[in-house]
């Protein structure tokens, strides 16, 4: 069955109106022209899951509309807002609009990056190889930098040298678990978008 | 919002301030636009520019920047001089008839107990008479008494007149008094007015009090806690509300507990010194009396067995800061070379700023530097922006791909407290993982590390609970039901905050989520929608209390008794929030015990979370004082025409002068114009910098400048200009408007320049730059310096000069 496009669509739509009109075409022909084309519609048989905008804070539903390929991976094939959202009714602005584009993208970076000191660019490695890192510098600054007992005797238990801030498009639980996590390593610089 | 987006089409009156909804939350907008053509709603919106929300407004007003509390407090003074306040609500709803102490003062721009040394306060007399058998506030409901915080505030603002607003503010005297007519109408019981809102108002060094003197207005006129009321926050991030609730955030702890400070012991000495107290006796206290069943029920969800009744439920674990150790604070520590390691999981720091070359600074100072990301970020890649001689950098720089809000599930919470759940719709693109498996993998390594080699204090480490079937791999459908909490005698979910406990035999990782998740099933998912009215929306005010799940307990209205009056009715029939029906409170879930009838002669205040019981006109809560005062942003054109010997706040943290660094402030003779900073519709922060068909909206980066100054410089529109401050420059495209214009400040001309926000030295526009974007990140320009309560930048007012390249 050949794919109709929205331009085919537009042609099909002008030269129906004519035909009608001016050639007499058969009211059957289109009716048949057009439920062809509603076959053909991208979201045809999609799953369709639902998301919320990942931008502002308005909090706009959105329709996701996904199908599997025959290779096992998953096709994104639309986003749309929710029209049953009583936020935003079905409204999307331009980013929402085109979050299709944030959600697939050949810009994300593709594998573990490090760069050590003095280096001047960024080598490929693998995640253990940051994971490991990355615990041993935490190990070593929290031990360098951790205060039990304050100067007047208090006990505080807290880790002075290292600073944690999440993101505000993390899920609500991430965060809280991103919070649990570093005050259990007893950091006190702890942030987010709040402030900036 | 302590309302949410739909409820604003229930409005009379909306003031905008701080804000341009139309562009940054234009499907938000809707429902401006619905109160305005639905129900013949005015707007009024006061902003330095003229935006596309000013263009739909009934009246738009040119402010200078951060002059907002003169605005405010103008509008005050004309309610509280004509008598249009709503004298039921403000009676009996507000601490008006509250007693202040009789040592407590305001001269000359100073509020009783100033250190000039420590540039800090003692709040002491801040507080109220207290009567001695009681331990409670005198009151006079007469509100006649001199020393009662009706007379003090009256006295207070009797220094705003229209005068003194139009030279503080620029707004021409008879615009001001056009618009204090309009709002001296809203006090009446059956008119409403919300205010919206955004950073424009929090970006000050005065930020807390900006909000605070919209507030005093608010409860003047009798519209917390009602449809088509509140104080409204638009906040700029999906789930910026979320995650402050969640408490990643220096000074709270989930459900906004104060952290602990050094000195408290106990959980009671912790409790003593930071839950409110109740000082009516009719208050409720409702927060101060249950603020140690919260804590404990937090320490059970995160110590699990290693919280105890003999360890007084392991709260040495939690840690205790010495001092302040916010945004600022974090580079601050950097350049002072105290702070080893940063980790930056969705978040970027350099763009951001403030004074972002200080901040990029900081960066180079760290040992070590990790960014979780989806996309390269201003951060990751600051070792080698352009300018940058990249082997002198000496941080350990770790870049982690990461994954997308649509390749997880969990909940947003957007501004209206509104938590909702999505699906995961993609698996993650290529090697990225989710920021909280990467977190649990590190964290599991890092336990190992203490197990095998010892190390400092490692019982948090190991007691901190991680009950998921993969530990390394939790689900944030375990992590949601760890939060709503459950009761560990019956393992059944908690229904409600009002039932836990501080014997530790209950758990709730944060309390105001309590009631999301129960054992029939996750409230977030709920999809009670606007195909079905009559199920959803019963009472037609736009609840929908189907749909998701709002905190506190699906609450749509915080301060909701506050809706109705002393017998339950609600102020206005056609806008009930909750009535009194006769055996119980109905409409929205009741900020109020539910069968408690008003009454009853031990009927609690209205405002049952506080310790008066009541709304604060007056309040010890902030340290730069009880009632909002205007001060001058830190770098201003011009003193402060009320107190110019104390022009700018007494209390705004000073990073740079504080840590002996060399002045980074401008003066009006080197920097002459104003700036403020701002979002397009097409952006969001800086991720958008990533999205082509965004970036083909709006190409390049450029300033705005109004069209009398471009003439007097010979700049017009697409002319390359030099934007620059003490701290740094811009070198962008000029965009010449009349939507930008001259004004008088105390006497003198005056003009703003607008930055929007978003460019920077990675992106798609700056891959096709020749320059790379060297010169666009709009906060190298912005002051290092924050607001005295919450040490937020003041991104939003700052000096800046301009030439033509």
């Amino acid at each position: 069955m050949p794919t109709v496009t929205r331009r085919d669509f537009l042609k099909f739509g002008a030269a129906g109106a004519g035909a009608v009109a001016f050639s007499g075409l058969g009211f059957d022909d289109a009716v048949a022209a057009s439920t062809q084309i509603k076959q053909n519609l991208r979201i045809a048989g999609a799953k369709e899951s639902h998301s919320v905008c990942p931008y502002c804070a308005v909090g706009c539903s959105l329709v996701a509309y996904t199908r599997q390929n025959p290779d096992g991976s998953t096709q994104l094939l639309q986003i749309e807002g929710d029209p049953d959202s009583p936020v935003n009714e079905g409204r999307l602005c331009p980013k929402g609009a085109t979050a299709m584009q944030l959600a697939i993208s050949p810009r994300r970076v593709e594998s573990p990056q490090y760069r050590a000191p003095g280096a001047t660019a960024w080598k490929s490695v693998s995640w253990d190889f940051v994971l490991d890192k990355i615990a041993n510098n935490i190990k070593a600054s929290r031990d360098a930098s951790f205060v039990t007992t304050d100067g007047n005797g208090n006990t505080v238990n807290r880790t002075e040298g290292i600073a944690f801030a999440g993101g505000a498009a993390f899920s609500s639980e991430e965060g809280y678990f991103a919070t649990k996590l570093m005050r259990g390593l007893g950091l006190v610089h702890l942030e987010q978008q709040a402030r900036v | 919002m302590t309302n949410h987006w739909r409820d604003i089409k229930n409005a009379d009156l909306i003031l905008i301030n701080g804000a341009n909804p139309a562009e940054a939350h234009p499907v938000g907008f809707q429902w401006f636009m619905r109160a305005k053509l639905d129900r013949g709603a005015k707007i009024i919106h006061a902003d330095p520019r003229f935006t596309r929300t000013s263009a739909v407004a009934d009246m738009y007003l040119r402010i200078r920047t951060g002059s907002d509390v003169a605005y405010f407090g103008g509008l005050i003074n004309y309610v509280l001089q004509n008598n249009l306040f709503h004298d039921e609500y403000v009676r009996n709803y507000t601490n008006a008839s509250f007693l202040v102490r009789k040592d407590y003062a305001f001269n000359d721009g100073l509020f009783s107990g100033y250190s000039q040394s420590s540039r800090s306060y003692n709040i002491a007399s801040w507080s109220y008479q207290t009567d001695p058998s009681t331990g409670f506030a005198m009151r006079d409901m007469t509100l006649q008494d001199p020393s009662s915080v009706f007379q003090l505030m009256k006295t207070h603002y009797s220094r705003y007149t229209p005068e003194m607003v139009s030279s503080i503010t620029g707004i021409p005297v008879n615009d001001f008094t056009k618009v204090a007519q309009l709002v001296g109408q809203m006090g009446k019981p059956d008119k409403v007015m919300t205010i919206v809102y955004a950073v424009g108002l929090t970006h000050h060094t005065t930020g807390g009090q900006l909000i605070r003197s919209g507030a005093v207005l608010q409860l003047l006129l009798g519209n917390m806690g009602r449809p088509g009321g509140g104080m409204n926050a638009e906040r700029g991030h999906a789930n910026i509300q979320g995650n402050t609730d969640h408490a990643i955030s220096w000074e709270i702890l989930p459900g906004y507990l104060k952290i602990p400070a050094p000195g408290q012991v106990t959980r009671d000495d912790y409790v003593a010194q930071s839950a409110p107290k109740k000082s009516d006796q009719h208050s409720w206290n409702f927060f101060g009396i249950n603020y140690k069943k919260f804590l404990t029920s937090t320490l059970k969800a995160w110590y699990g067995a290693a919280a105890t009744a003999d360890n007084d439920f392991a709260f040495n674990f939690v840690p205790k800061p010495a001092s302040n150790a916010s945004w600022m604070t974090i580079y601050d520590q950097a350049l002072k070379g105290k702070m080893q390691g940063l980790i930056l999981s969705g978040m970027t720091a350099a763009s951001i700023g403030p004074d972002s070359n200080q901040v990029r600074q900081a960066l180079s100072n760290l040992k070590w530097l990790v960014v979780m990301d989806a996309l390269p970020t201003t951060s990751s890649e600051f070792w080698q922006a352009p300018g940058v001689e990249k082997s002198q950098v000496q941080t350990e720089v770790f870049m982690i791909p990461t994954t997308h809000w649509i390749e997880k599930d969990g909940s947003f919470v957007n501004s209206g407290r509104w938590s909702q759940w999505k699906d995961q719709v993609l698996p993650p693109q290529g090697q990225a993982r989710h920021d909280h498996w990467i977190l649990a993998d590190i964290f599991q390594r890092v336990k190992a590390l203490y197990k095998s080699g010892g190390g400092k204090f490692p019982d948090p480490i190991m007691a901190l609970t991680l009950d998921y079937a993969d530990p390394a791999k939790p689900t944030l459908d375990e992590i949601a039901k760890e939060i709503n909490g459950k009761d560990l005698a019956t393992g059944k979910q908690m229904t409600s905050f009002a039932n836990l406990k501080d014997d530790g035999t209950t758990t709730a990782g944060d309390w105001i989520y309590t009631g999301s998740y129960l054992d029939t099933g996750n409230l977030m998912k709920r999809r009670g929608g606007i195909s079905d009215p009559k199920t959803n929306d019963p009472t037609g005010m736009g609840f929908y209390a189907n749909w998701a799940w709002s905190w506190p307990l699906n609450r749509r209205v915080m301060y909701n008794r506050a809706s109705a009056d002393l017998d339950g009715k609600a102020w206005d029939a056609t806008r009930p929030g909750i009535t009194w029906n006769g055996s119980k409170w109905v409409g929205d879930v009741p900020d109020y015990p539910a069968t408690l009838d008003p009454h009853d002669p031990n009927a609690y205040l209205p405002f049952i979370m506080n310790g008066e019981g009541v709304g604060r006109l007056f309040s010890n809560g902030m340290v730069d004082g009880p009632f909002p005062e205007h001060y001058e942003p830190i770098e201003s054109p011009v003193q402060n025409p009320l107190h110019p010997t104390n022009s700018a706040s007494p209390v705004a943290f000073l990073y740079d002068k504080a840590a002996g660094r060399p002045d980074r402030f401008g003066t009006v003779s080197e920097f002459p114009y104003i700036a403020t900073s701002y979002r397009l519709t097409e952006h969001e922060h800086y991720v958008t910098q990533h999205v082509p068909l965004l970036v083909q909206l709006q190409p390049k980066p450029f300033v705005e400048i109004p069209y009398e100054l471009a003439n007097t410089k010979g700049i017009k529109s697409g002319d390359s200009v030099r934007v620059s401050s003490k701290r740094g420059k811009v070198e962008v495209q000029a965009l010449v408007t009349k939507r930008l214009g001259p004004m008088t400040v105390a006497g003198q001309k005056v003009y703003q320049i607008g930055i929007p926000i978003h460019w920077g030295y990675v992106g798609v526009s700056a891959d096709s730059d020749p320059s790379h974007g060297r010169y666009w990140l709009a906060n190298a320009l912005t002051p290092f310096v924050g607001d005295a309560n919450a040490r937020t930048p003041e991104f939003k007012a700052f000096l800046v000069n301009l030439e033509k390249i």
